[in-house]
């Protein structure tokens, strides 16, 4: 299926770049010690952008709650529907969260509550996106 | 003084507003309310509308144009600038006053004060935000001294085709943390899905909320379903709507439509020499916030209402308990339990909002949630939030004019992350 592509700009290119490496990153304030994801030019925080790193993440969480989509509003998605959209938060800070559409469970079966590891689904030549799939 | 910006009162800790009770309501005016402009009749552009919610307005309030020196007004009412249905634009426009964007598409205040001939308007803004913010930008400019009888025209309209149709491939800015996955309007239906497992309950129990909405809707007259589509909304559609996405059916989603209305804003002073009776602003609040990663989770709607709820105790000195109608914005009807929670009106906690509703939540009973209808009852012109708590207060709600006491009104919207919210009284103390 055709979907949406994301297109890098400055502040993101790190994180699509280490998906393609099959990484899954964040940005870490060193002043704040404070997780960030999405990316941003500044950390929310204390406002700095020259505290702000990438830290290699776990790559493991957990369910927190779903939706199935029936009518989306991204035409790209129609033939899809319904679908699964899945909230993970990430293990070492799960204020930190990320889609999935938690390819191979069937709509509306999600397991609230179960952990999941980052897997890399390549959605166009040279550009891979986090997904994600139950371990337990 | 309040700035030209930073108007708002969203500093914590806030104090009782300092022109508590100096600032009235007086008059409103509504257009008629269609489903979507044709794209030809002129007498039915936004900006039409937009005159004949102003007149409407001053003709209620009993004043003449040459006494407004303020007008605000809102760009259309679709956030960060957003299409009205499809994108319409470069277009061949029309004779003047249509020949451009303004007046069709979005209503600004020069337009408006152009074509009603206000000579007399020292202060003008088209701020471009929601009903609610308008009014407390007008009430803090009337309180600073800025003007002194302001109108507040709110436009929202509606075009040809789908809202907020995504069609590219390309997902940049903030869509590429989202539109690789299909997120959309699953956000809602996920925080939802967070609040039923958190607290055990489930869509169905919305639907004595949803169904009191279109009834009390269908009694104002200028909802979009009382005078289009009259016949009763009952529990069986409600439970049969077609779903969008989980938690989340086409009941739950206002409906667009083109309608406009507009607010007399004065000092209480000047109030009382007008044909209606002030209804006194206690307080206006705004918020705004942004989820702490990628989607606003349960934890993060809790804590923004509840600071919602702290700021509006504390700039109007008021309590729960003093508040008679209480009137959360339901554009998604989900909205309304995170707020109704969070100002704890009639005692209704975290989690119980859906059992309240199970209650007595009619006008004839001791608890009149959005006793104008809502959106769900009317339509998403938004401003049945701010016309129903001033008739209430007023005496003049007609047939909705709720049984118990009506003095205080407490009104909030737009979304659990950016929100105004206005205190009204009938009396100025």
């Amino acid at each position: 299926m055709p979907r949406p592509i994301p297109v890098p700009d400055a502040t993101s290119k790190p994180f699509w770049d280490a998906c393609n490496e099959k990484r899954l990153i964040v940005q870490h304030c060193t002043y704040c010690d404070r997780k960030q994801f999405p990316p941003e030019p500044e950390c929310r925080e204390c406002g700095w952008h020259f505290h702000l790193s990438w830290l290699e993440t776990s790559g493991r969480g957990t369910i927190v709650g779903y939706s199935v989509t029936y009518e989306s509003r991204i035409q790209a998605w129609h033939p899809e529907q319904p679908f699964n959209n899945v909230i993970i938060a990430l293990e070492e800070d799960p204020v930190i969260n990320f889609h999935s559409n938690l390819p191979g469970v069937p709509v509306d079966e999600v397991p609230v509550g179960a952990t999941v590891e980052v897997e890399f689904l390549e959605v166009t030549d040279g550009q891979l996106i986090p997904e994600w799939r139950v371990v337990s | 003084m309040a700035k030209e910006t930073g108007w708002e009162r969203n500093s914590d800790p806030l104090g009782i507003w300092e022109h508590r009770g100096k600032v009235a309501m007086v008059g409103r005016g509504h257009s008629t309310t269609d489903r979507r402009w044709d794209g030809e009749s002129m007498d039915k552009t936004l900006g039409a509308y937009s005159l004949v919610a102003a007149q409407n307005a001053m003709e209620d309030a009993g004043i003449s144009p040459d006494e407004v020196d303020g007008i605000i007004s809102s760009a259309g009412g679709q956030a960060n600038g957003q299409p009205l249905g499809e994108v319409w634009a470069p277009r061949p426009y029309f004779d003047p006053p249509y020949d451009s964007e303004d007046g069709l598409s979005h209503v600004t205040a020069e337009w408006l004060a152009k074509q009603l001939d206000l000579k007399n308007v020292t202060y003008m803004n088209s701020h471009g935000d929601t009903v609610w913010n308008l009014i407390g930008q007008a009430a803090q400019a009337i309180g600073d001294g800025r003007a002194t009888v302001c109108l507040v025209t709110y436009p929202n309209g509606n075009m040809a085709g789908r809202y907020h149709q995504e069609s590219s491939l390309e997902a940049s800015g903030n869509a590429q943390w989202s539109s690789p996955w299909g997120w959309g309007l699953s956000g809602q239906g996920f925080t939802f899905d967070q609040y039923c497992r958190k607290y055990g309950s489930n869509h169905d129990r919305m639907a004595p909320f949803i169904v009191q909405e279109h009834k009390n809707g269908r009694l104002w007259p200028y909802s979009y379903y009382a005078l289009h589509e009259p016949e009763p909304f009952t529990e069986e559609d409600y439970l049969n709507g077609r779903m969008i996405a989980k938690g989340l059916s086409i009941f739950d989603c206002d409906r667009p439509v083109q309608a406009a209305a507009c607010y007399v804003v004065t000092t209480a002073e000047r109030a009382k020499d007008m044909k209606q009776k002030p209804v006194y602003i206690l307080d206006h609040t705004e918020s705004a916030f942004r989820p702490r990663s990628l989607v606003q989770t349960l934890d993060d709607t809790e804590e923004w209402t509840d600071i919602q709820a702290k700021r509006a105790y504390a700039g109007s000195g008021l309590t729960p308990d003093d508040i008679d109608l209480f009137s959360p914005y339901d554009g998604f009807a989900v909205f309304t339990q995170y707020f109704l929670e969070a100002f704890e009106w009639r005692g209704v906690k975290r989690g119980d909002a859906h059992d309240f509703y199970a209650g007595d939540i009619s006008l004839e009973g001791p608890n009149p949630l959005n006793a104008g209808g809502g959106n769900m009852g009317t339509g998403r012109m938004r401003t049945v939030f701010i016309t129903d708590s001033m008739e209430q207060l007023q005496g003049r709600a007609g047939p909705r004019q709720v049984k118990g006491k009506a003095e205080i009104a407490v009104t909030i919207g737009v979304l659990p992350g950016n929100a105004g919210c206005l205190v009204f009284s009938s009396t100025p103390d």
